[in-house]
């Protein structure tokens, strides 16, 4: 049977056997208001037209799509194309998702922001969106990520929030995650939670995968404008997935276009030094949502590893759980080592330095590339610049700045 | 008939309140459970809540965070959690134990497979913090072999919600005291006598409620209005320091006694 993937998520937020809601009780009410909330913003044309006013002229949106031609030649199979989400306000996708967040959150009345980050690329465009609408932000971050991202824990306080230290568990992504989710519960009356992955409880995975399809039309009304045609394949990071989500979401029922989410293989998926929640875990629930989850054979959830921050993450958004099962989308690890080949690739060749966490979706592009035609066409989603992760590679390097 | 309801209804025969106390099972130390078990039992607890470690407990505030942690350092999982509990019952065949913790380790293991184990080692509810009322995979299984699936209820709860709630109730209701994490200081018992009137207005299903249930004097508060009081972040931080067995023991004593006798003295000024 053909599966309309539109559809998806069903009332209850589930795509298929993933997705749906697993929180304490004291959420359930406020995530049917949210629920609701969104509901009846998403299909307003008042906020539909605030919306896209706000991705053109602050996000600076439509982002480029740049065929990569030097790289192309140099590998020697097919075109690669770049969608460069890397040029938005902050340098990242995230913004898309938190311009939109922030608007439901004024919608909703509420006069506090919190955000959780890994990388911080979410933090910063939680604290972006929340200086320019003038609301309260707090931000958690896991105690390792602050120390391997101290850019971006700076340019929060720049923007006026306030950064958390996460100390417990492993203190990254996943910490900060729960940390977010326990002031959610205290605050909830005044406070708007802006989750920054398309994880989390419904209706969390399908609104920011919303907020972040605008990266998947455009691009999709941009290649047949400018290459009159659909991709061949699409290549994206997947962490959380929602840069990946965002690109692909347009193009799901287009069966001749493959897809491909590059998630972090770390040291490699043997070495059990990864981040590869699809291609090395098994279903569980985790942070609200059933999904692949990287755990140990008691359900704990097991540390993580990716020398992206943005990556180290030991679950992932439902729908790629979905996508995977389905067969839809193909999910394949890039060690640490071919991320980093492909960031210096891309900066000799393009002079683009992506950031780690696209580098990934770089490294599988230039894999796949290889193995497919001239003629063929490959997208890769650039999601983010990589002035942040300038020290982590100096530092990998030996070289201190 | 469950222990669970077996206990509750001696409690209302002889018009006395419940004594739940949470513990994570496996600290202060995996060694000595079983005896912390029925120190908590001669000190004055009705039932007890055995919380089943996790490494990601989004509910919890720092004390049962780190509870979990030590726990969770010492290896213990589901299987030692069993084996405990079957120790118990070989001596104490009456107090009710709930298991109490979050969903991922129950599904890993499978939901047949926990309800089954859960069942021969003698545990009589479970409650999943982060499993609510609609989701019911795991639930079905757990219901079906006989355990009571205990729900939780908040302030936030809606109106038809808790009437669906009360509809599925069996064992007790949890009512949680307000909206917040385990161990925050923020209970008002007038606003939750409230709540709790509500709930007892809609069923005969026993209401507890926990989180910032401190010390005696909290607890007889609690006490006059609901039919249990559930203490989980102070006991657990009582034990925190304790370095053997038999210390844990002892600082369980002096934690639990008093608050019994606060809540049998209010039993009987109420009579």
């Amino acid at each position: 049977m053909k599966i309309d993937y539109s559809h998806y998520p069903d009332a209850h937020g589930r795509f298929g056997d993933y997705g749906g809601i697993y929180v304490a009780e004291t959420l359930i009410e406020p995530l049917a208001e949210l629920t609701a909330a969104y509901a009846r913003l998403r299909d307003d044309p008042a906020f539909i037209a605030e919306l896209d006013r706000d991705l053109k002229h602050y996000v600076g949106r439509p982002s480029p799509i740049y065929h990569a031609q030097r790289l192309s030649k140099k590998i020697g199979g097919a075109q690669i194309l770049f969608k460069r989400e890397d040029l938005n306000h902050t340098g990242a996708h995230k913004i898309n998702n938190t311009v939109g967040q922030a608007l439901v959150a004024r919608h909703m009345g509420k006069t506090r922001i919190i955000a959780e980050t890994g990388a911080g690329q979410h933090g910063v465009a939680s604290a972006t969106v929340a200086a320019r609408l003038g609301l309260e932000c707090v931000v958690y971050m896991g105690a390792t990520d602050i120390e391997r991202q101290k850019i971006n824990v700076y340019r929060m306080k720049l923007l006026g929030a306030q950064v958390v230290p996460v100390t417990s568990g492993s203190q990254t992504l996943k910490d900060a995650l729960n940390e977010a989710m326990r002031d959610w519960v205290t605050n909830v009356a005044d406070t708007f939670y802006i989750i920054g992955t398309v994880a989390g409880p419904h209706p969390y995975p399908m609104m920011v995968r919303d907020f972040n399809a605008v990266v998947g039309r455009e691009a999709r009304a941009q290649m047949l404008a400018e290459y009159s045609r659909l991709p061949d394949a699409l290549v994206a990071c997947v962490g959380g997935g929602s840069n990946a989500i965002g690109l692909f979401h347009a193009f799901l029922n287009d069966a001749n276009v493959a897809i491909f989410g590059a998630e972090a293989a770390g040291e490699g998926i043997a070495t059990g030094r990864h981040a590869a929640s699809l291609a090395a875990g098994r279903p569980g629930v985790l942070h609200g949502n059933r999904t692949y989850v990287l755990c140990d054979d008691n359900g704990q959830i097991t540390q993580t590893h990716s020398i992206s921050a943005g990556l180290d993450y030991p679950g992932v958004g439902p729908e790629h759980a979905f996508l995977k099962d389905s067969g839809r989308a193909q999910y394949v690890g890039v060690t640490d080592d071919e991320a980093l080949a492909a960031f210096h690739e891309l900066a000799l060749t393009e002079g683009i330095l992506a950031a780690l966490e696209s580098s990934h979706a770089v490294a599988q592009g230039i894999k796949l590339a290889r193995e497919m035609e001239k003629d063929k066409l490959i997208l890769v989603n650039l999601s983010g610049r990589g002035d942040k992760d300038v020290h982590t590679i100096a530092a990998r390097e030996g070289l201190s700045l | 008939m469950n222990r669970i309801d077996t206990r509750f209804a001696e409690l209302k025969a002889a018009g006395r309140k419940a004594l739940i106390p949470f513990i994570t099972a496996g600290d202060p130390s995996p060694n000595g459970v079983v005896a912390l078990l029925h120190a908590l039992v001669e000190s004055g607890a009705d039932l007890i809540e055995l919380g089943v470690p996790f490494s990601d407990p989004m509910a919890d505030g720092p004390v049962i965070q780190h509870a979990s942690e030590r726990a969770l350092a010492h290896g213990v999982g589901l299987a030692q959690i069993f084996g405990w509990v079957g120790e118990f019952r070989k001596t104490d065949t009456t107090t009710p134990i709930v298991l109490m913790g979050y969903l991922n380790p129950v599904e890993i293991l499978g939901g047949e497979r926990f309800a089954r184990d859960a069942v021969v080692a003698g545990v009589d509810g479970v409650l999943l913090v982060d499993c609510p009322l609609e989701e019911s995979q795991a639930a079905q299984a757990i219901e079906a072999a006989g355990l009571r699936r205990i729900f939780l209820t908040a302030p936030t709860t809606s109106p038809a919600r808790l009437a669906a709630m009360c509809e599925k109730a069996r064992g007790f209701l949890y009512h949680v005291a307000f909206a917040g994490i385990t161990g925050a200081n923020r209970l008002s018992p007038d606003a939750v006598r409230e709540r709790v009137a509500a709930i007892k207005a809609r069923t005969a299903t026993p209401v507890a409620v926990g989180f910032g249930v401190r010390d005696a004097a909290s607890a007889a508060a609690i006490a006059q209005f609901a039919d249990a009081v559930v203490i989980g972040s102070a006991l657990v931080e009582s034990l925190a320091g304790a370095g053997s067995a038999q210390a844990a023991c002892d600082a369980a004593r002096a934690f639990i006694a008093p608050i019994r006798a606060a809540l049998d003295a209010g039993a009987a000024h109420a009579a």
